[in-house]
């Protein structure tokens, strides 16, 4: 009798905990289930990948075909290599595919944007991206403006 | 070295310290089978630690404590778990199982150390809530009991195991002169009629001279005297005189030590 | 009156720091025995049921109110300071990150430590000081298994999950206010909260702080209800030692955990 009680409150609450979780997962994080297994993975080299990280989208025309998963520094040709997992079904990139680094917002975060090329061979596993475009690093961008006034007085 | 049969627990040269305070040094006590024998003394002279070593819930750091013929510190775990059949304590507030109710309390050692059905349980809760008059409390919760019966309740689980040996710690503390003169019957009553061996640890000296069979005086880690009560009330010891006629002044000062009070008064601090 | 020389006070200091050491290695002594000693008898999963109960389910209803007030004001003030640089869409976010990494996890355990925890120790320290854990050492049951070890795991089992409730209930408070009340677009506001939330780094770190905290917070309540002097002044002394020293133990550890699971930049 009080017995029962306590104990349909506690199977009750251990409910409402475990749900409270799996509305965190899914409804407010997005994770969705049919994600990691049918991915493959490509390289890229970016002279300056500044404000990257791993975890960041992979979009091409805007629609989220994978992540970064890591990001190092490659000692013999002095850039930054970025390897990023995609969507199996993703399977005709061509492989003068170009990768950018783009930023999200006026302030937002990095994330990786493909724009196709225009060859038949498309990327399989473990292909680098030779055609890439490093982020925009503001100062650069400020340094780039002025010389260009200058010159044009 | 096995015990002497007439005698159901014996400390031999049991020393314990606490911190450097030696609490007991040296000591032999006996407590005879069958008897209910009477553990006095001024406060903090260690009566209740008397109790928890004869328990088995503290080691003495010298000497043997047997009980029924078994060294209780040299037990092994299981051993010891076994033992604890053999005892009934009554604590000075009853520590009654504030989260059970009157049955599950007494029913309590009963589901610890049996495996009997439910309905033998029943049985047993009911008969010893009928030896202490407290039958119609069954389904009560201890805090809707006077404190006379929750000790009368606690002693009602003690006995519930049918031990041979029951320990009584303070259990005069407090009461109304009906609940004294209720328990000072039962503790005899069960005395006598399941033959046990009983210790009442007390500092209430009418009640525990009026029911005890034989009595120690311990203070200052000694056995300060033993004998029947009209022996020590007639004790040459003048420590032992004190404390049974209740003078103020003796062995035991008054005053606590201070320095000289003319010197006090006058030098100002 | 008695004149304590410097170095008297000196002496007194280092005292209490030795005493708060042993007093910590007695602690982890206490938790040994409590979660790996020696079993005692029965299984004792209605002890935890009945301790889940106490702990778990008596603590929702301030969690709730708190995660919803807590919720709802971080989408006010998030709206009335974003709206500023013409960001206030990304009011969703804000709510969201803020509960999961930091304010779920640690708002609750505060609030545990002050309901549950506080009461656990008042409990067991009420038990110790009339002679109850003696009682169960007599008859034969080892009170560390049979009264502590439960009210520890039930600790650690409903802290988290109280965590979690919190942290959606806040969300949709936020929600709340900000969709129905503000005006931020419905869509905006999850739609921004799903692109920026991320399961690992943050819903998953904000489920290990709370776990963390639940270990701490639980233990610190339950050694000082057993460690305290058997006296009602030894009681109430403990209780509240229970909530300061948990409740600067989780800040404590949160900014490390903030920093090893946050900080690498």
């Amino acid at each position: 009798m009080r017995i029962r009680a306590v104990e349909i409150s506690v199977g009750v609450f251990l409910l409402a905990g475990i749900l409270a979780l799996l509305l965190l997962a899914l409804r407010v994080s997005g994770l969705t289930v049919a994600n990691s297994t049918d991915t493959y993975k490509l390289i890229a080299h970016f002279d300056n990948i500044a404000g990257l990280t791993t975890r960041a989208k992979v979009t091409m025309a805007g629609v989220a075909v994978g992540k970064v998963v890591a990001i190092d520094f490659d000692t013999e040709t002095y850039t930054g290599r970025v390897t990023m997992e995609v969507q199996s079904r993703v399977n005709n990139l061509p492989t003068d595919t170009t990768a950018s680094i783009l930023t999200a917002g006026l302030l937002g975060e990095k994330y990786i944007s493909f724009s196709v090329g225009g060859e038949d061979d498309v990327l399989k596993d473990g292909d680098v991206i030779y055609d890439t475009q490093s982020s925009l690093v503001l100062e650069e961008l400020i340094g780039k403006f002025l010389m260009n006034s200058v010159n044009q007085d | 070295m096995s015990a002497d049969d007439a005698f159901a627990v014996e400390l031999k040269g049991v020393t314990f310290k606490r911190g450097s305070r030696k609490i007991f040094d040296n000591v032999d006590i006996r407590f005879r089978r069958g008897k209910v024998t009477g553990v006095m003394g001024p406060s903090g002279c260690g009566k209740t630690t008397l109790l928890r070593l004869m328990a088995a819930q503290l080691k003495p750091d010298k000497g043997e404590v047997w009980v029924n013929g078994q060294n209780l510190p040299s037990l092994s775990r299981s051993d010891l778990f076994d033992m604890r059949k053999q005892f009934g304590v009554l604590f000075q507030s009853g520590a009654l199982f504030t989260d059970l109710n009157v049955f599950e309390n007494v029913a309590f050692p009963l589901r610890v150390h049996t495996k009997l059905p439910e309905e033998m349980i029943r049985d047993i809760v009911l008969m010893k809530l009928q030896a202490v008059g407290l039958r119609g409390a069954i389904d009560l919760m201890p805090d809707e009991l006077s404190g006379g019966m929750k000790r009368r309740v606690a002693l009602a689980r003690a006995i519930a195991l049918d031990p041979d040996i029951l320990l009584y710690d303070e259990p005069f503390v407090g009461q109304d002169p009906i609940a004294k003169g209720v328990l000072v019957r039962l503790i005899r009553l069960l005395n006598d009629a399941l033959g046990i061996t009983s210790v009442v640890v007390s500092h209430d000296l009418a009640e525990t001279a009026s029911i005890s069979d034989y009595l120690y005086v311990v203070g200052d880690g000694q056995v300060l005297g033993q004998g029947t009560p009209d022996q020590l009330m007639n004790s040459e010891n003048p420590r032992i005189q004190q404390f049974m006629q209740g003078n103020p002044d003796g062995p035991v000062p008054f005053h606590f030590d201070a320095p000289d009070y003319r010197d006090d008064l006058l030098g100002g601090r | 009156m008695v004149h304590k020389s410097f170095l008297d006070r000196i002496a007194l200091f280092g005292r209490s720091g030795l005493d708060i050491i042993e007093s910590m290695g007695r602690s982890l002594i206490f938790l040994w025995h409590v979660l790996i000693g020696r079993g005692g008898a029965g299984t004792g999963l209605h002890l935890l049921v009945k301790q889940l109960y106490s702990v778990g389910v008596l603590s929702l209803a301030i969690i709730i109110v708190s995660g919803l007030f807590i919720g709802m004001v971080l989408a006010l003030q998030g709206y009335s300071i974003l709206v500023d640089f013409g960001s206030e869409q990304a009011v969703g976010q804000m709510v969201a990150l803020t509960l999961l990494r930091e304010l779920g996890p640690v708002v609750t355990a505060l609030l545990f430590a002050g309901r549950a925890g506080s009461a656990l120790t008042a409990e067991i320290g009420n038990m110790k000081s009339t002679e109850q854990l003696s009682s169960l050492e007599m008859i034969g049951v080892d009170p560390l298994k049979y009264i502590i070890a439960p009210r520890l795991w039930a600790g650690f089992i409903s802290m988290p999950l109280l965590a979690a409730i919190f942290s959606v209930v806040g969300i949709w408070g936020g929600a709340m206010v900000a969709v129905d009340w503000l005006g931020v677009y419905e869509g905006s506001y999850w739609g921004n909260m799903i692109n920026s939330v991320d399961f690992y780094d943050d819903v998953l770190n904000g489920v290990i702080k709370s776990v963390v905290f639940a270990f701490v917070v639980t233990w610190v309540a339950v050694y000082q209800g057993y460690d305290c002097e058997p006296t009602s002044e030894g009681i109430s002394r403990a209780t509240t030692r229970t909530v300061v020293y948990a409740s600067l133990a989780v800040l404590g550890l949160d900014f490390i955990l903030t920093a090893l699971m946050f900080g690498d930049f």
